[in-house]
């Protein structure tokens, strides 16, 4: 049950590369030297950081080797936007990868939604036969500046952009169709904002598909402790950050 | 210069005056990947109730500047699952002190019994003071009567020290000090969380599922340390200071206005070594003011 290996380090910042004219960035951090599962992440926490934020905040693996760790990441509040602000050479506590990543899949769906798609940057580069993935990423923002580009064109892979109502509808629509056309064929993965979550989770479990969820729930430790940042499921209320934060989606009470 | 980490609390001997506080470590093991349990002063584990516990609906923890709210309503695996499948995992060299919930008098003395029973147990830390709970918890920390009452049918059934830990939510915290004291609590603790909330105004909600919260971290250290000076200089039993510590700093103001031990615990969230690096660094930082031991440090606040 305890983990071994799992050390607090302090990472230097090699580079952080806003896209330009877009709310997102990419953080590059000295490696960790771990194994790693694609949907696990790490908590970061700049030493720059005194009282205020308090709490580290968490990010999905987007990449490790042996060069570096790669957080892809928006701006929404008072964190991300000191992330934006690092300069190379400060420093971040950094503790992960923490949780429980995607199972292995021969074959797999993965449905992205936005910043969901940070972990499957990992996943698909990971995949010993990314022609056997197929992706789908729903996104709000123009394609350019998410890391599509990563994603090699092996995987079966189709953006397609949402910026009204409208457009939402019809997504979920082609959500509903992937996820009954693909149960049974293999296992299907997604990640994204909590309200496409919710879609996904609906159809994965009307088809009955071999479907799995990362959750975002607000987190305070990332080890287990806190019991903040617990999720339903079957066996009651679960800490996002050491069961999760990918669940089966049957066990998950959204 | 060699420095000498030791203290006591009560019948307790701790080879370093840093504990965790409970609900801040989980029951310990979680934090067993980023330094050695070994070092610790003692471990003090997520409050423990007879039966498990579900806690309260999540969103259940908010952060708030240089702090954070939190009602997780103790959730915990129940008195029996923690004996079998905790206890024994922990090392030996550190105590162990469990956080004990109940929601009456009959339960918590039926609870003290068990774990009384339970060798590896260093001492009990008896919970007067959740305001999270609809029952019990602040109810018995707030009515000096009660607490005492509480405090003294524990006392009777148990044999291992009985440490109290106060609620900062009440008018005079010195009178249910004495009140336990009199009642014969062997340690006391303060504080625990300060009642709070947070809301979000473009829902128009409380950022809690259940609306209020107890706040805890850098933000209510100042008001700790005054209510840790203020209960020293009144009781005579020793004191373990809590509230908002998170460097070593932290540790020595307490225990100069008083304190006999700490626990540290929402800095646990910051980094989970905080705990581990404090023990690294105490004894540093004593050389550095030249402290030998913390007989000459503890209550000797000039004023
Ligand atoms: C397992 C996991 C993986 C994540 N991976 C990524 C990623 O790869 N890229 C990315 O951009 N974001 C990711 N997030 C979300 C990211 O953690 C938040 O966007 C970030 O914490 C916001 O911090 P802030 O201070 O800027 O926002 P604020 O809104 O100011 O933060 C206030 C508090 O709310 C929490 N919070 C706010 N939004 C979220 C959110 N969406 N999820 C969880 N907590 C939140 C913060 O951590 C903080 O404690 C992930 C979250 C989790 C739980
Ligand atoms: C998430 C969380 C859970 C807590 N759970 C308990 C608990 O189960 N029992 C208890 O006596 N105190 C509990 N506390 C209170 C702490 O032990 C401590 O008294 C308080 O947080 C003040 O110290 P700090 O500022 O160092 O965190 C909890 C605090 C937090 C933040
Ligand atoms: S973040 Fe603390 S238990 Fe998950």
């Amino acid at each position: 049950m305890i983990q071994e290996g799992l050390l607090c380090k302090e990472l230097e910042v090699l580079e952080v590369r806003p896209i330009p004219g877009s709310p997102v960035a990419h953080l590059f951090l000295e490696p960790l030297n771990l194994p790693f599962t694609p949907g696990q992440f790490v908590m970061l926490r700049p030493k720059l950081w005194e009282y205020d934020p308090l709490w580290p905040r968490p990010f999905s693996i987007c990449d490790l080797n042996s060069e570096y760790l790669q957080i892809f990441f928006q701006v929404v509040g008072k964190g991300t936007n000191l992330l934006l602000a690092l300069r190379p050479g400060d420093k971040v506590t950094c503790w992960g990868p923490l949780g429980q990543g995607f199972p292995v899949a021969d074959r797999a769906l993965l449905l992205c939604g936005g910043m969901g798609i940070a972990p499957f940057i990992a996943l698909c580069k990971q995949h010993p036969h990314p022609e056997r993935l197929k992706l789908l990423f729903g996104h709000r923002l123009p394609l350019e500046v998410y890391p599509w580009q990563d994603i090699s064109d092996k995987v079966e892979k189709r953006a397609s952009r949402q910026e009204s109502e409208e457009e939402l509808l019809l997504f979920e629509e082609e959500l509903r169709e992937s996820i009954w056309q693909y149960a049974g064929k293999g296992k299907i993965f997604a990640c994204g904002p909590h309200p496409f979550l919710k879609v996904v989770h609906k159809y994965l479990v009307e088809s009955k598909a071999q479907g799995y969820l990362s959750l975002e729930n607000r987190m305070a430790c990332g080890v287990g402790a806190c019991l903040g940042c617990v999720a339903r499921t079957r066996q009651g209320l679960v800490q996002t950050c050491t069961k999760g934060p990918v669940f089966k989606a049957e066990e998950l009470e959204l | 210069m060699s420095v000498d980490l030791r203290v006591n609390l009560s019948s307790l001997n701790l080879k370093n005056p840093l504990l965790s506080a409970s609900g801040t470590f989980g029951y310990g093991l979680e934090f067993a990947p980023y330094g050695d349990l070994k070092t610790l002063g003692g471990i003090i584990v997520k409050g423990i109730s007879l039966k498990p516990r579900e806690g309260n609906p999540p969103p259940r923890i908010v952060e708030t500047p240089c702090g954070m709210l939190n009602a997780i309503g103790l959730q915990n695996i129940g008195v029996e699952k923690f004996l079998e499948e905790k206890l024994p995992l922990l090392p030996e060299e550190t105590p162990v002190i469990v956080n004990m919930y109940a929601q009456s008098g009959e339960e918590f003395v039926e609870l003290a019994r068990i774990l009384d029973k339970a060798e590896k147990v260093a001492a009990l830390e008896l919970n007067i003071s959740c305001p999270n709970v609809k029952k019990g918890g602040v109810l018995f920390g707030q009515n000096p009567l009660l607490a005492a009452e509480l405090t003294r049918a524990v006392k009777k059934v148990v044999s291992k020290p009985v440490m109290v830990k106060l609620s900062p939510n009440v008018t005079d915290i010195k009178e249910i000090a004495l009140a336990v004291e009199e009642a014969g609590a062997d340690v006391i603790s303060l504080i625990n969380t300060l009642g709070g909330m947070a809301v979000d105004i473009y829902r128009r909600k409380p950022c809690l599922k259940n609306v209020f919260g107890g706040l805890s971290g850098p933000a209510i250290k100042p008001v700790a340390l005054k209510m840790v000076y203020e209960v020293c200089r009144v009781v005579s039993v020793p004191v373990v200071g809590i509230g908002g510590i998170s460097k070593v700093e932290d540790v020595l103001e307490f225990m100069l206005v008083g304190a006999s031990a700490v626990q540290v615990g929402t800095a646990n969230f910051m980094r989970p070594d905080t705990l581990f690096r404090l023990v690294e660094e105490l004894p540093l930082k004593m050389k550095k003011l030249g402290i030998k031991s913390f007989q000459e440090w503890i209550g000797k606040l000039e004023v």
